[in-house]
């Protein structure tokens, strides 16, 4: 291929990506980024601080946590070690979509560059689509649709800061309701391989029954106890069993 | 200079680099994995159950207006949303419209 069509195609896929924009779980973000925007005005959080949150930190449970805690007046410490904890599922996240995106010459500043887009909905709109996108465009693909959504929830932020004080209650708790059933739908709905639907509601339930054994770090138990758990069973249980059914095929008669 | 500077610092420090570590760590990791791999497959599963406690954690124990709902309406608009979207041959639209709509009536039912 020439290098012009090289940079043909790649525009090409950066564009379709930036395309993912108007895809229900870029718009249910977005409606969720107006809540914040209200959220933020009302915890007291200045609109600057709001704008440099979305676009520094953009996953939204922390940052939900960083104006819990800033509004408290709780030391920069204590803020550190709460966001921290709530941000440890981002490594297994980024770690299971990078060996999806990279090809042998992609190199890992790119990468470091590309993980800060991650959070939730793209994470689940990389899990969806990125096996749909031609490897060596897999990179490019994600940037273009991550540098989109977290420019325009920056921008979203900017402007509805402060326009909403507050919404109807009946609105505002709808709002807060749309992101975690999108994600019970959508996770569920993209999920190939048992071990993906077994650590599902493994962490469904165990994460609010955690919660009240031991707080603070119940996702984390939640996530790496239950993930493990669902992945033994799949291995030794699930996958095993079928072996052994092939296997007793194979040797059988 | 006054302390306007404070809270960005505190956002850099305690919000910044509190959540890039991890997705460094993660580009770190993931570069070793192969695709396919046994390893993946257990990096996926942690992956799918802190998300999914995360999400169950933001119905069971919400920030904002949803904390006034009360816990049963909460948990049955998620519920039924979610079991139209398995009847409904899992299209996404239908769990989010009914989850949305039965909070909605539930709370405007409750005179919010």
């Amino acid at each position: 291929m020439s290098p012009s069509s090289d940079t043909q195609s790649a525009s090409f896929w950066f564009l379709t990506g930036m395309r993912g924009i108007t895809s229900l779980p870029a718009i249910i973000l977005m409606t969720s980024f107006v809540g914040f925007s209200a959220f933020a005005f009302e915890s007291g959080i200045s609109r600057g601080e709001a704008i440099f949150m979305t676009i520094s930190i953009w996953a939204l449970p922390a940052k939900m946590i960083l104006v819990g805690m800033m509004a408290s007046g709780a030391h920069i410490a204590a803020c550190f070690v709460a966001v921290t904890l709530s941000s440890i599922r981002m490594m297994p996240m980024v770690a299971s979509l990078v060996p999806e995106m990279r090809t042998e010459r992609t190199s890992t500043w790119l990468l470091l560059l590309l993980s800060h887009f991650v959070a939730i909905t793209a994470w689940v709109f990389a899990t969806q689509r990125l096996r749909d996108v031609p490897r060596e465009h897999r990179a490019t693909f994600f940037a273009g649709f991550g540098i989109t959504l977290t420019l325009t929830n920056t921008v979203i932020v900017a402007v509805c800061y402060g326009v909403v004080e507050a919404f109807p209650p009946v609105v505002s708790g709808a709002l807060f309701m749309l992101t975690p059933v999108y994600f019970l739908a959508s996770i569920w709905a993209t999920a190939r391989q048992a071990v993906v639907r077994l650590a599902f509601v493994i962490g469904v339930t165990s994460g609010p029954l955690l919660a009240l054994v031991s707080p603070g770090f119940d996702v984390l138990y939640a996530g790496i106890g239950g993930g493990t758990l669902a992945y033994l069973i799949d291995r030794f249980w699930i996958r095993g069993r079928k072996r052994t059914v092939q296997a007793e095929k194979l040797h059988g008669r | 200079m006054g302390d306007d500077w404070w809270p960005y610092i505190v956002i850099a420090v305690a919000g910044w680099l509190a959540t890039d570590i991890w997705r460094w760590l993660g580009v770190l990791a993931g570069n070793r994995l192969n695709e396919d791999s046994e390893a993946l497959y257990w990096v996926r599963a942690v992956a799918t159950a802190l998300v999914m406690a995360v999400t169950a954690k933001l119905i069971v124990f919400p920030t904002g207006t949803l904390a006034d709902a009360p816990l049963w309406l909460r948990l049955g608009a998620a519920g039924i949303g979610f079991g139209a979207f398995l009847i409904a041959g899992q299209r996404i639209g239908v769990a989010v419209v009914t989850s949305t709509l039965l909070l909605g009536l539930g709370l405007y039912w409750l005179g919010f």
